[in-house]
């Protein structure tokens, strides 16, 4: 047993030193190998952190939604629709909403407002996100103007700036009273954005659903479920654009990684020659290439990963922020979560890893049959 | 005794290219003895050392070392022999670079996977006794010929083996190089190591350590030699 273990400690000695001495063709592997996880991993932890990051969010968010619906587009709802949706058996609270989109020209983007329901705001007192205060440069106590819905102009004053850990979804933000958002708009007394339903029992949400939209029939009652569920088709939809377009930065690596090892230079089938003429069996030469698979392989993966948590979770994952989120002009500063999941780092092995030893087992097999006489004729 | 019996060797056999290279031999040699096989160039003398050294297969014939037939063992078993029975000497020394001196020697024990410190002793005793010792971390590519060449005597010896195969030893050295390489196989011999030399060096077959030559010509056996 020990002479098992001080023979593969020597084997692996030997293939360590061999790959140092051939560092410039193995450093340039290791690269691309490592470049390719680091873009496979960013884009699978970018995708998990985002729906988690969702998940969490929605987790306090209404059970139902009830929109109206006109010729099939959101309208304004009557408020009265509310004391209706109250009388439904389960149905334990329903309360109106007022939200929208200010496209502000000054910074050419788009905002969101929202009236807080639980954040008491004078008439002309906002809170505002991140995003928009880095944008505007307005800071707490400053004044903004907006262009109201007849062309006014309405000024608002900076009560405060959302905390920056929410920044994700708060980048965008504006918290704004009721009457700041109808006069703003121009929104009807008797109209909401939308209304909110509490349930008492989370197993009757989809049967009390269905009982509004039999109630209401021009209206929409949405889940919280199928928020989640649209969420993470989304997600995975983007995740998968990239991983689409990275199928071919896979399939090129596999194709560099059968040429190298499939084309062993001359000095490296001299060498397999030698160990095999002064001794080595063919396992044991096959061990070697075992080795330095593994050496290759698990040093690019876990390097990949590394690299990728830290470009996901630490650096913002700037190198995807376009392709992944969703903001045009405002871009969020955050920093995810940090999670890993057994699942995706397993998905991530077999999709690296195995096809790299796929490409290199039969090269090296042929590589370690090479007649050991072969030395006596060079 | 090591012996060759109606040992037939083709290469690419049954193709357009089929080559005989060593047509029914029949050899005895000696134990504790240096025996050259000498002869032109494409004479089998390389085939020879290969075949009985375990490296390659005999198309037909056998090979008896001491009682054991070995031509038809597997080949593990085959690499086992060559490892612990046969030390290689090549032509063009065969040295991996890149790596030191020390470690070439110790490379051949390497499957034997012995504890390094006694495998480490034992090649500095050798480097040591082949003036090498102080050469011990050199790199390979950093050495002269001649100490390329005893670096690949130790490394031969590693194992300590009990038959030295040498294959054109002298090729690529001088003279004064070939009368050291000479010496040291005169003190391989007095330690009781069985010497084959396949050489067409007239030094190396007209030494005095040598007690038979054996003569080759198109894969056969021209001058057998005296015992």
């Amino acid at each position: 047993m020990i002479k098992a273990i001080d023979k593969q400690r020597y084997i692996l000695d030997f293939t360590l030193s061999s790959l140092w001495r051939r560092k410039g063709k193995n450093l340039a592997l290791v690269l691309v190998y490592t470049l390719v996880v680091f873009i496979l991993g960013s884009v699978m932890f970018f995708t998990q952190a985002l729906k988690n990051e969702a998940a969490v969010v929605l987790r306090g968010s209404p059970e139902i939604i009830v929109q109206k619906i006109v010729a099939g587009r959101h309208d304004l709802i009557p408020v009265s629709y509310g004391s209706r949706i109250g009388k439904i058996r389960g149905v334990n609270a329903v309360k109106a909403r007022f939200w929208g989109y200010y496209y502000d020209p000054v910074a050419k983007a788009n905002y969101t407002l929202m009236v807080p329901e639980d954040l008491p705001l004078k008439d002309q007192e906002i809170v505002v996100g991140a995003g928009i205060s880095r944008v505007r440069r307005v800071f707490r106590g400053n004044s903004i103007v907006f262009r109201t819905y007849d062309g006014k102009p309405a000024t608002f004053f900076l009560k405060g700036i959302l905390s920056p850990e929410s920044e994700l979804l708060s980048s965008d933000l504006i918290l704004i009273s009721a009457p700041g958002f109808a006069s703003l708009f121009g929104i009807p007394p008797d109209r909401a954005t939308d209304l909110t339903v509490q349930v008492a029992n989370k197993k009757e949400i989809p049967t009390i659903a269905a009982k509004i939209v039999d109630a209401l029939p021009d209206t929409r009652a949405i889940t919280r479920e199928e928020i989640l569920r649209t969420y993470d088709a989304v997600f995975d939809w983007r995740g998968g654009i990239m991983i689409a377009i990275l199928a071919g930065a896979v399939l090129a690596f596999l194709i560099f990684a059968w040429d190298k090892a499939a084309g062993l230079s001359a000095e490296e089938k001299r060498e397999i020659g030698i160990l095999k003429a002064i001794g080595w069996e063919t396992a044991d030469v096959l061990q070697m290439k075992f080795w330095e698979g593994l050496v290759i392989s698990l040093s690019s993966f876990f390097l990949g990963i590394i690299l990728a948590y830290f470009h996901i979770f630490y650096a913002s994952a700037t190198l995807f922020e376009p392709v992944l989120k969703g903001w045009s002009v405002l871009y969020p500063h955050f920093n995810l979560t940090p999670f890993i999941s057994g699942y995706q780092i397993a998905i991530l092995f077999f999709i690296t890893v195995i096809p790299y030893t796929v490409a290199t087992i039969i090269p090296s097999w042929r590589a370690a049959t090479i007649d050991p006489d072969a030395v006596m004729r060079t | 005794m090591i012996e060759l019996q109606h040992l037939r060797k083709v290469f690419n056999a049954g193709w357009p290219n089929e080559y005989v290279a060593i047509h029914d031999l029949n050899l005895e040699i000696a134990a504790h003895q240096v025996t050259v096989l000498t002869g032109p160039s494409g004479s089998g003398k390389t085939t020879v050392l290969s075949l009985l050294g375990c490296m390659a297969r005999p198309t037909a014939g056998r090979i008896m070392l001491g009682e054991r037939e070995i031509t038809s063992l597997p080949e593990r078993f085959l690499t086992q022999i060559r490892r612990t029975t046969f030390g290689f000497i090549f032509q063009q020394f065969n040295l991996i670079r890149g790596i030191t001196v020390l470690e070439n020697v110790m490379l051949p024990a390497y499957p034997l996977g012995e504890p390094l410190g006694g495998l480490k002793k034992r090649a500095l005793n050798l480097l040591d006794l082949l003036n090498l010792a102080s050469k011990a971390a050199a790199k390979v590519e950093w050495l002269s010929g001649g100490e390329a060449q005893r670096t690949a005597i130790a490394r031969a010896l590693v194992n300590n083996p009990g038959v030295i195969i040498a294959d054109e030893p002298t090729a690529h050295l001088d003279t004064g190089l070939s009368r050291e390489f000479l010496d040291i196989m005169r003190d391989f011999k007095g330690q009781g190591k069985t010497i084959l030399i396949a050489s067409h060096d007239p030094m190396v077959h007209d030494s005095e350590i040598v007690d038979r030559v054996v003569r080759m010509r198109d894969g056969r056996i021209i001058d057998a030699g005296v015992f």
